[in-house]
């Protein structure tokens, strides 16, 4: 699976009621979710980030609450993948389990500016800055999360398993 | 090994396992609230299962946005009722019952030592304070957990914290964690497990030690924990529901840190916006006015941290520029507290005291900020907005520094109140 899109570009310790604000989760829609995505450190985000699109982020992404709405919001919103110094681990889990590609690489957080088109091949983790052309190495997920993708996430996973 | 492998290769069927291994462990417990769990209601349901794993170890608790505070609340809360009554889940905790989740299922004795528990609910690491192997998981590995009972788990590291010296009396469990996370920082134990020891944590009453587990999430950990030791025993011997085992660490546990801290000269401490790790002694605050003041939640909302606030406010009035909300854990600390005369003396300070709830401490209702206002909160977190208004603030505190900053409209050492 390959993506290429413009990267949008956040600090570190981005939380996840930066992502998604509390007050938006009284729903579990999606699309509600996405028209929030981001806002209060930015409010144009939800309205320019467009499909394809990349978040770009320092360390610690998405620390806080175990709100699976953050990873929900980020997909709805049409960004394809994160890429970071380094993940909290519940936002890890749930990026995992819902399908969201994300991938832990310092130098191509330290690599990439605002904007830059970047194509990410999610099966390898390679990372290549098409505005530079320079090419970055993702630390590669553990076998078992990548069966896990292959069978579709977690569900249909565990559904398999059960059955 | 240390507590955490020990219970993890216990509950994956192995004789030991090691640091970085993948394992699929047997749960014990599987807990979602009315936020978190509609979605792994939906997934359960999208991913065609009929029936839960067991319906006495599925908790559902309504704590957050309860009573509804709005429409869309209502339906999520009526998404959770309606699954509770369906699949004849035991412990379905609503409005009357309810209380904060991670106060509420110690007290009712639905978690116990070696226990391992999932919660969707980030603070679900509270319960290492019983010696459980507790963390926090989003709503679709809940869905699963409550399918089928098992998880998977990469054995964490862990990090060995020792605590020596007497603790000074103004000093809580919440002090200790919020210097040890201003020390180690935000992402300080990530993916590791923290174990917390040492004499001036054998003196810690159990309600200061689910305090500080309740935030081994706020250092990025996997989950907190502590050995059990007689108090342990004792809080647990007059409410666990199931048997339970301890678990001690070996001699020659390995761990991947070993943090001391001498607490003889800690200070109470305050957490500055906007992260739990910009942590500094209350004497070096400087001054900073307040507009509300929150007393309770997950973290401080239990009975010793209402004594402690009580005692500050005794014969006190909150400053006329700060609103006080206090919000009890669980039905059981409100009645308790009423007893005690504890509500009386909230009640005359001029504090509002709420029912058990969430809601402050994430922002969803019962005292949202304005913008550019202030909070001091017992809670766990101050992140941007977390509160409200993204231009509002929130510094963290133990119920000491809360009470008598809500006399004196701004953060101030307890003494300067007494």
């Amino acid at each position: 699976m390959e993506f290429t899109g413009r990267t949008w570009l956040f600090g570190h310790d981005i939380d996840t009621d930066a992502i998604i604000p509390a007050r938006y989760l009284n729903t579990v829609e999606p699309e509600e979710l996405a028209k929030h995505c981001m806002e209060d450190g930015d409010p144009t985000f939800p309205a320019k980030v467009r499909s394809g699109d990349l978040i770009v982020a320092g360390k610690n992404f998405g620390c806080g609450s175990s709100r699976e709405h953050a990873p929900i919001a980020i997909k709805a919103c049409g960004v394809s993948c994160v890429i970071a110094r380094s993940f909290a681990r519940i936002f890890f889990r749930n990026a995992m389990n819902i399908g969201l590609p994300i991938f832990e690489c310092p130098e191509a957080v330290d690599g990439i500016k605002e904007g830059d088109q970047v194509k990410i091949d999610a099966r390898t983790g390679t990372i290549i800055n098409l505005a530079t052309g320079q090419k970055y190495q993702a630390k590669p997920l553990p076998d078992f999360i990548q069966n896990l993708i292959r069978s579709g996430g977690l569900m249909a996973f565990v559904r398999q398993r059960s059955q | 090994m240390t507590i955490t492998e020990k219970i993890l290769a216990a509950h994956a069927g192995k004789k030991s396992v090691e640091p970085g291994e993948l394992i699929d462990a047997r749960l014990d417990v599987v807990l979602a609230n009315d936020v978190t769990a509609p979605v792994a209601i939906k997934e359960f349901e999208r991913a065609g299962f009929t029936k839960v794993f067991d319906r006495d170890r599925v908790v559902l608790v309504q704590d957050h946005f309860v009573p509804a505070k709005d429409i869309k609340s209502a339906e999520q809360s009526k998404t959770v009722r309606d699954f509770a009554r369906k699949h004849g889940i035991t412990h379905h905790y609503d409005v009357g019952e309810m209380g904060i989740e991670h106060c509420l299922l110690p007290e009712q004795g639905l978690v116990g030592p070696g226990d391992v528990v999932i919660g969707a609910d980030s603070h679900t690491c509270t319960y290492g304070a019983l010696g459980a192997f507790a963390t926090g998981v989003g709503s679709t590995d809940v869905a699963a957990g409550m399918a089928v009972g098992e998880a998977w788990f990469k054995v964490p590291e862990t990090i060995k914290f020792e605590y020596t010296g007497k603790l000074p009396a103004d000093v809580s469990g919440k002090d200790l964690i919020l210097h040890t996370i201003g020390d180690i920082g935000v992402d300080g134990a990530l993916y590791q497990a923290m174990e917390f020891t040492g004499p001036a944590i054998e003196e810690l009453a159990m309600d200061d030690r689910f305090t500080m587990a309740n935030m081994a999430i706020e250092a990025g950990g996997k989950n907190g924990i502590f050995a059990p030791d007689q108090k342990t025993m004792a809080y647990v011997a007059e409410r666990a529901k199931r048997p339970f085992k301890v678990y001690t660490a070996d001699s020659d546990a390995k761990y991947a840190r070993v943090i001391k801290y001498d607490v003889e000269k800690l200070e109470p401490q305050v957490a500055f916006p906007h992260l739990p790790e910009n942590v500094r002694p209350v004497s070096e605050a400087g001054h900073v006015e307040l507009d509300q003041v929150v007393i309770g939640s997950c973290t401080n909302g239990r009975l010793e941290d209402l004594r402690a606030a009580a005692r500050v406010l005794r014969g006190k009035k909150v400053h006329k520029n700060v609103r006080c909300i206090i919000f009890p854990g669980t039905q059981a600390i409100y009645k308790q507290a009423i007893k005690e005369g504890l509500m009386e003396i909230f009640v005359d300070a001029g504090a509002a005291v709420s029912t058990p709830t969430c809601g402050p401490c994430l922002g969803g209702h019962m005292g949202i900020l304005a913008a550019g206002e202030r909070a001091l909160a017992t809670t766990n977190r101050n992140f941007v907005g977390r509160m409200g208004h993204p231009e509002s603030e929130v510094y963290l505190c133990g119920p000491l520094v809360a009470a008598a900053s809500a006399i004196a409209g701004r953060i101030v050492h307890p003494r300067e109140v007494e």
